[in-house]
């Protein structure tokens, strides 16, 4: 294990009766970073989550956050982690500032720094105002504020995220994300899980996408994109006779064909990372070759399209079918085996 | 794997792992969450008015509604008959709390939170089972006051009438850790009250806690002489207004230590396994 390294999962597996929630997991994570795990519901990212809290024993494998054993350690693990779930674990009968409280006298802390710190963490997760009122008055992006405070009462070096922001709106997501990036640069490390692909590609130094209780891609968000065969150059010819001879003009840009969709006729091929000297290039070629082009545009592939080439079906749960020229290269069928429910997994 | 060692920056310090340090913690850790649950009892009116009120409700009615029609030949009368059983009825509605209250802290996720801390782990459970036992304490204060005020009087002497409580407690604490497997172990909110109405209605009901048994019919009969809240209840009657003590005295306590045995153990292997 490099020294730098604050989270190390190698080969973990977790079945529960016949669901087999994870099939021999690995990653590392590097202390300090983001690591942001991607997968769609019942893929097994929450049953990770718990084996790393020590909340599950994992049936094989091995999981070590700062050099302690989740299994051989685990009171030596929960010093040092905090966890913040899917639900907002707090009380709503209480005050922001009484739920603050308490998870610190349950972490030992001295009464009078159980205090000073409740009042840090509601001004830091600007609830500072309502740190006084319960919680059960607080709206959705509060309540998750807040449960985030608590999780950070004990200075953890090692946090978990579940699915931080899932339900919420997309004012309350943003807000999350900013206060997620300050604990980092803070020097907090730092696994998120999400569904959101723009959630990992917005704030995770480097991304596992899990399918299946499987690692199906590992990598930074640019190299993931890579694999999909990077950029893309679309353009729409009206004239549906030409439609053929404009791809066979830019076809010289990639290894590949271009691809057509001749119901709107949009014309698009990926150009790995050549970037704007791709794109001169095209509309260099399609000069020449005498062809009327609408609309020509360049952009990098969406995490979306990450996910749609890596496993073949879409992140999300009744996502909106992906447009046909997404359905591109590197996509392959679905696997076999039945998606049977994960188990570990609470569904929104 | 190298065998680096990391150094780990603002961690919270590391705790005595002497037995007693370890002993004192979870008894620390278990009083801060049951007075956390007691604070949020206090905080639920509508929560007081179910675990308070209602008893109440039924010894009045019971004493006033059914009591004229229903013969007992004890001291005092159908007041002095009927309190002791109110009481057993309650240690046993009073445990619905504890499997709800689980069952809610499960599903919200707070007891994955509480367990990912270096807290002790008993203390979620110990807590809960505290808390409820205070609150148990403080209804059957509320009953014993009511009683008064409709006609009961301790015919027993004052150290019975301790003894009376303590067996109330102790039975409710029982009944408590059935409550708390339960709720364990379902985990639904709903699942888990639906199902505390089935076994508590009877065993409460068909029971000496109202009538006498021998109204009943005889197969009925069989049933309700053995089955442990009778046992209570005539124990608790006997030390509140005299009668025989012994025979229910030590059945009393066989059922009560089989049933925090064995759900007691049971409800703290549900707990580890959530």
């Amino acid at each position: 294990m490099r020294s730098d390294t604050a989270i190390l999962v190698e080969g973990l597996h977790k079945s529960f009766g016949d669901v087999r929630a994870l099939r021999g997991i690995d990653f590392d994570v590097r202390r300090g970073s983001i690591l942001g795990v991607l997968g769609p519901n019942g893929a097994g990212k929450t049953t990770a989550v718990r084996i790393l809290t020590t909340l599950l024993q994992p049936d094989a494998g091995r999981a070590v956050i700062e050099g302690r054993d989740v299994v051989a350690a685990p009171a030596d693990v929960r010093r040092i982690i905090g966890l913040a779930g899917q639900s907002a674990a707090i009380e709503g009968e209480l005050t922001g500032r009484e739920n603050l409280e308490f998870v610190g006298r349950l972490y030992h802390l001295p009464r009078p720094r159980c205090r000073a710190r409740a009042g840090e963490l509601l001004e830091r997760f600007d609830l500072g105002q309502a740190g006084d009122r319960p919680a059960k008055t607080y709206s959705g992006g509060m309540q998750r504020r807040l449960d985030l405070a608590a999780s950070l009462v004990a200075e953890p070096a090692v946090l978990f995220l579940d699915e931080p922001t899932t339900g919420l709106d997309p004012r309350s997501r943003i807000g999350m994300w900013s206060v997620i990036r300050d604990l980092v640069d803070a020097g907090t490390t730092l696994l998120l899980t999400t569904q959101y692909l723009d959630e990992a590609d917005e704030l995770a130094d480097q991304i596992v996408v899990i399918d299946q209780g499987q690692v199906i891609a590992a990598g930074t968000s640019d190299q993931l994109k890579d694999r999909v065969g990077g950029d893309v150059i679309e353009f729409t010819v009206p004239d549906a006779g030409r439609r053929a001879d404009a791809a066979r003009a830019v076809s010289g840009l990639s290894d590949g064909d271009a691809s057509i969709d001749e119901s709107t006729g949009r014309v698009g091929i990926r150009i790995g990372r050549r970037g704007s000297e791709a794109l001169i290039e095209a509309v260099r070629l399609l000069d020449s070759a005498g062809v009327e082009v609408h609309g020509l545009t360049m952009h990098r592939p969406s995490l979306d399209d990450v996910f749609l080439a890596l496993t073949g079906h879409a992140a999300t749960d009744g996502a909106t079918p992906a447009p046909g020229r997404r359905r591109g290269r590197g996509g392959r069928a679905p696997r076999g085996s039945p998606p049977g429910p994960d188990a570990g997994e609470v569904g929104p | 794997m190298s065998t680096a060692t990391v150094s780990v920056p603002a961690v919270a310090p590391p705790a005595e792992d002497r037995p007693w340090t370890r002993l004192r913690w979870a008894v620390v850790d278990a009083v801060t969450i049951m007075s956390r649950n007691l604070l949020l009892w206090r905080r639920t009116p509508a929560y007081i008015m179910f675990t308070v009120i209602q008893p109440m409700m039924f010894m009045l009615l019971f004493r006033y509604v059914f009591g004229g029609a229903i013969n007992v030949h004890i001291p005092g009368g159908y007041v002095n008959y009927l309190l002791p059983g109110i009481i057993g009825q309650t240690c046993a509605f009073t445990s619905f709390g504890t499997a709800i209250a689980l069952a809610q802290e499960l599903q919200k996720g707070s007891i994955d939170r509480l367990r990912s801390m270096p807290m002790a782990r008993s203390a979620v459970l110990v807590g809960r089972l505290g808390a409820d036992l205070v609150r148990l304490a403080v209804t059957i204060g509320v009953l014993i006051a009511t009683g008064y005020a409709v006609g009961f009087r301790f015919e027993n002497g004052a150290v019975p009438a301790v003894l009376m409580v303590a067996l109330a407690l102790a039975v409710g604490l029982a009944v408590a850790c059935v409550s708390a497997f339960t709720g364990l172990a379902i985990k639904d909110e709903e699942s888990v009250q639906a199902f505390g109405f089935i076994w508590v209605f009877p065993l409460t009901f068909v029971s000496s806690a109202f009538v006498p048994i021998a109204g009943m019919p005889g197969w009925l009969q069989a049933f309700a002489k053995n089955q442990p809240f009778t046992i209570f209840i005539d124990e608790m009657r006997s030390l509140a207004v005299g009668g025989p003590l012994l025979l229910h005295a030590w059945q009393s306590a066989l059922w009560v230590a089989g049933i925090l045995g064995v759900f007691g153990w049971l409800a703290a292997r549900a707990y580890r396994r959530v």
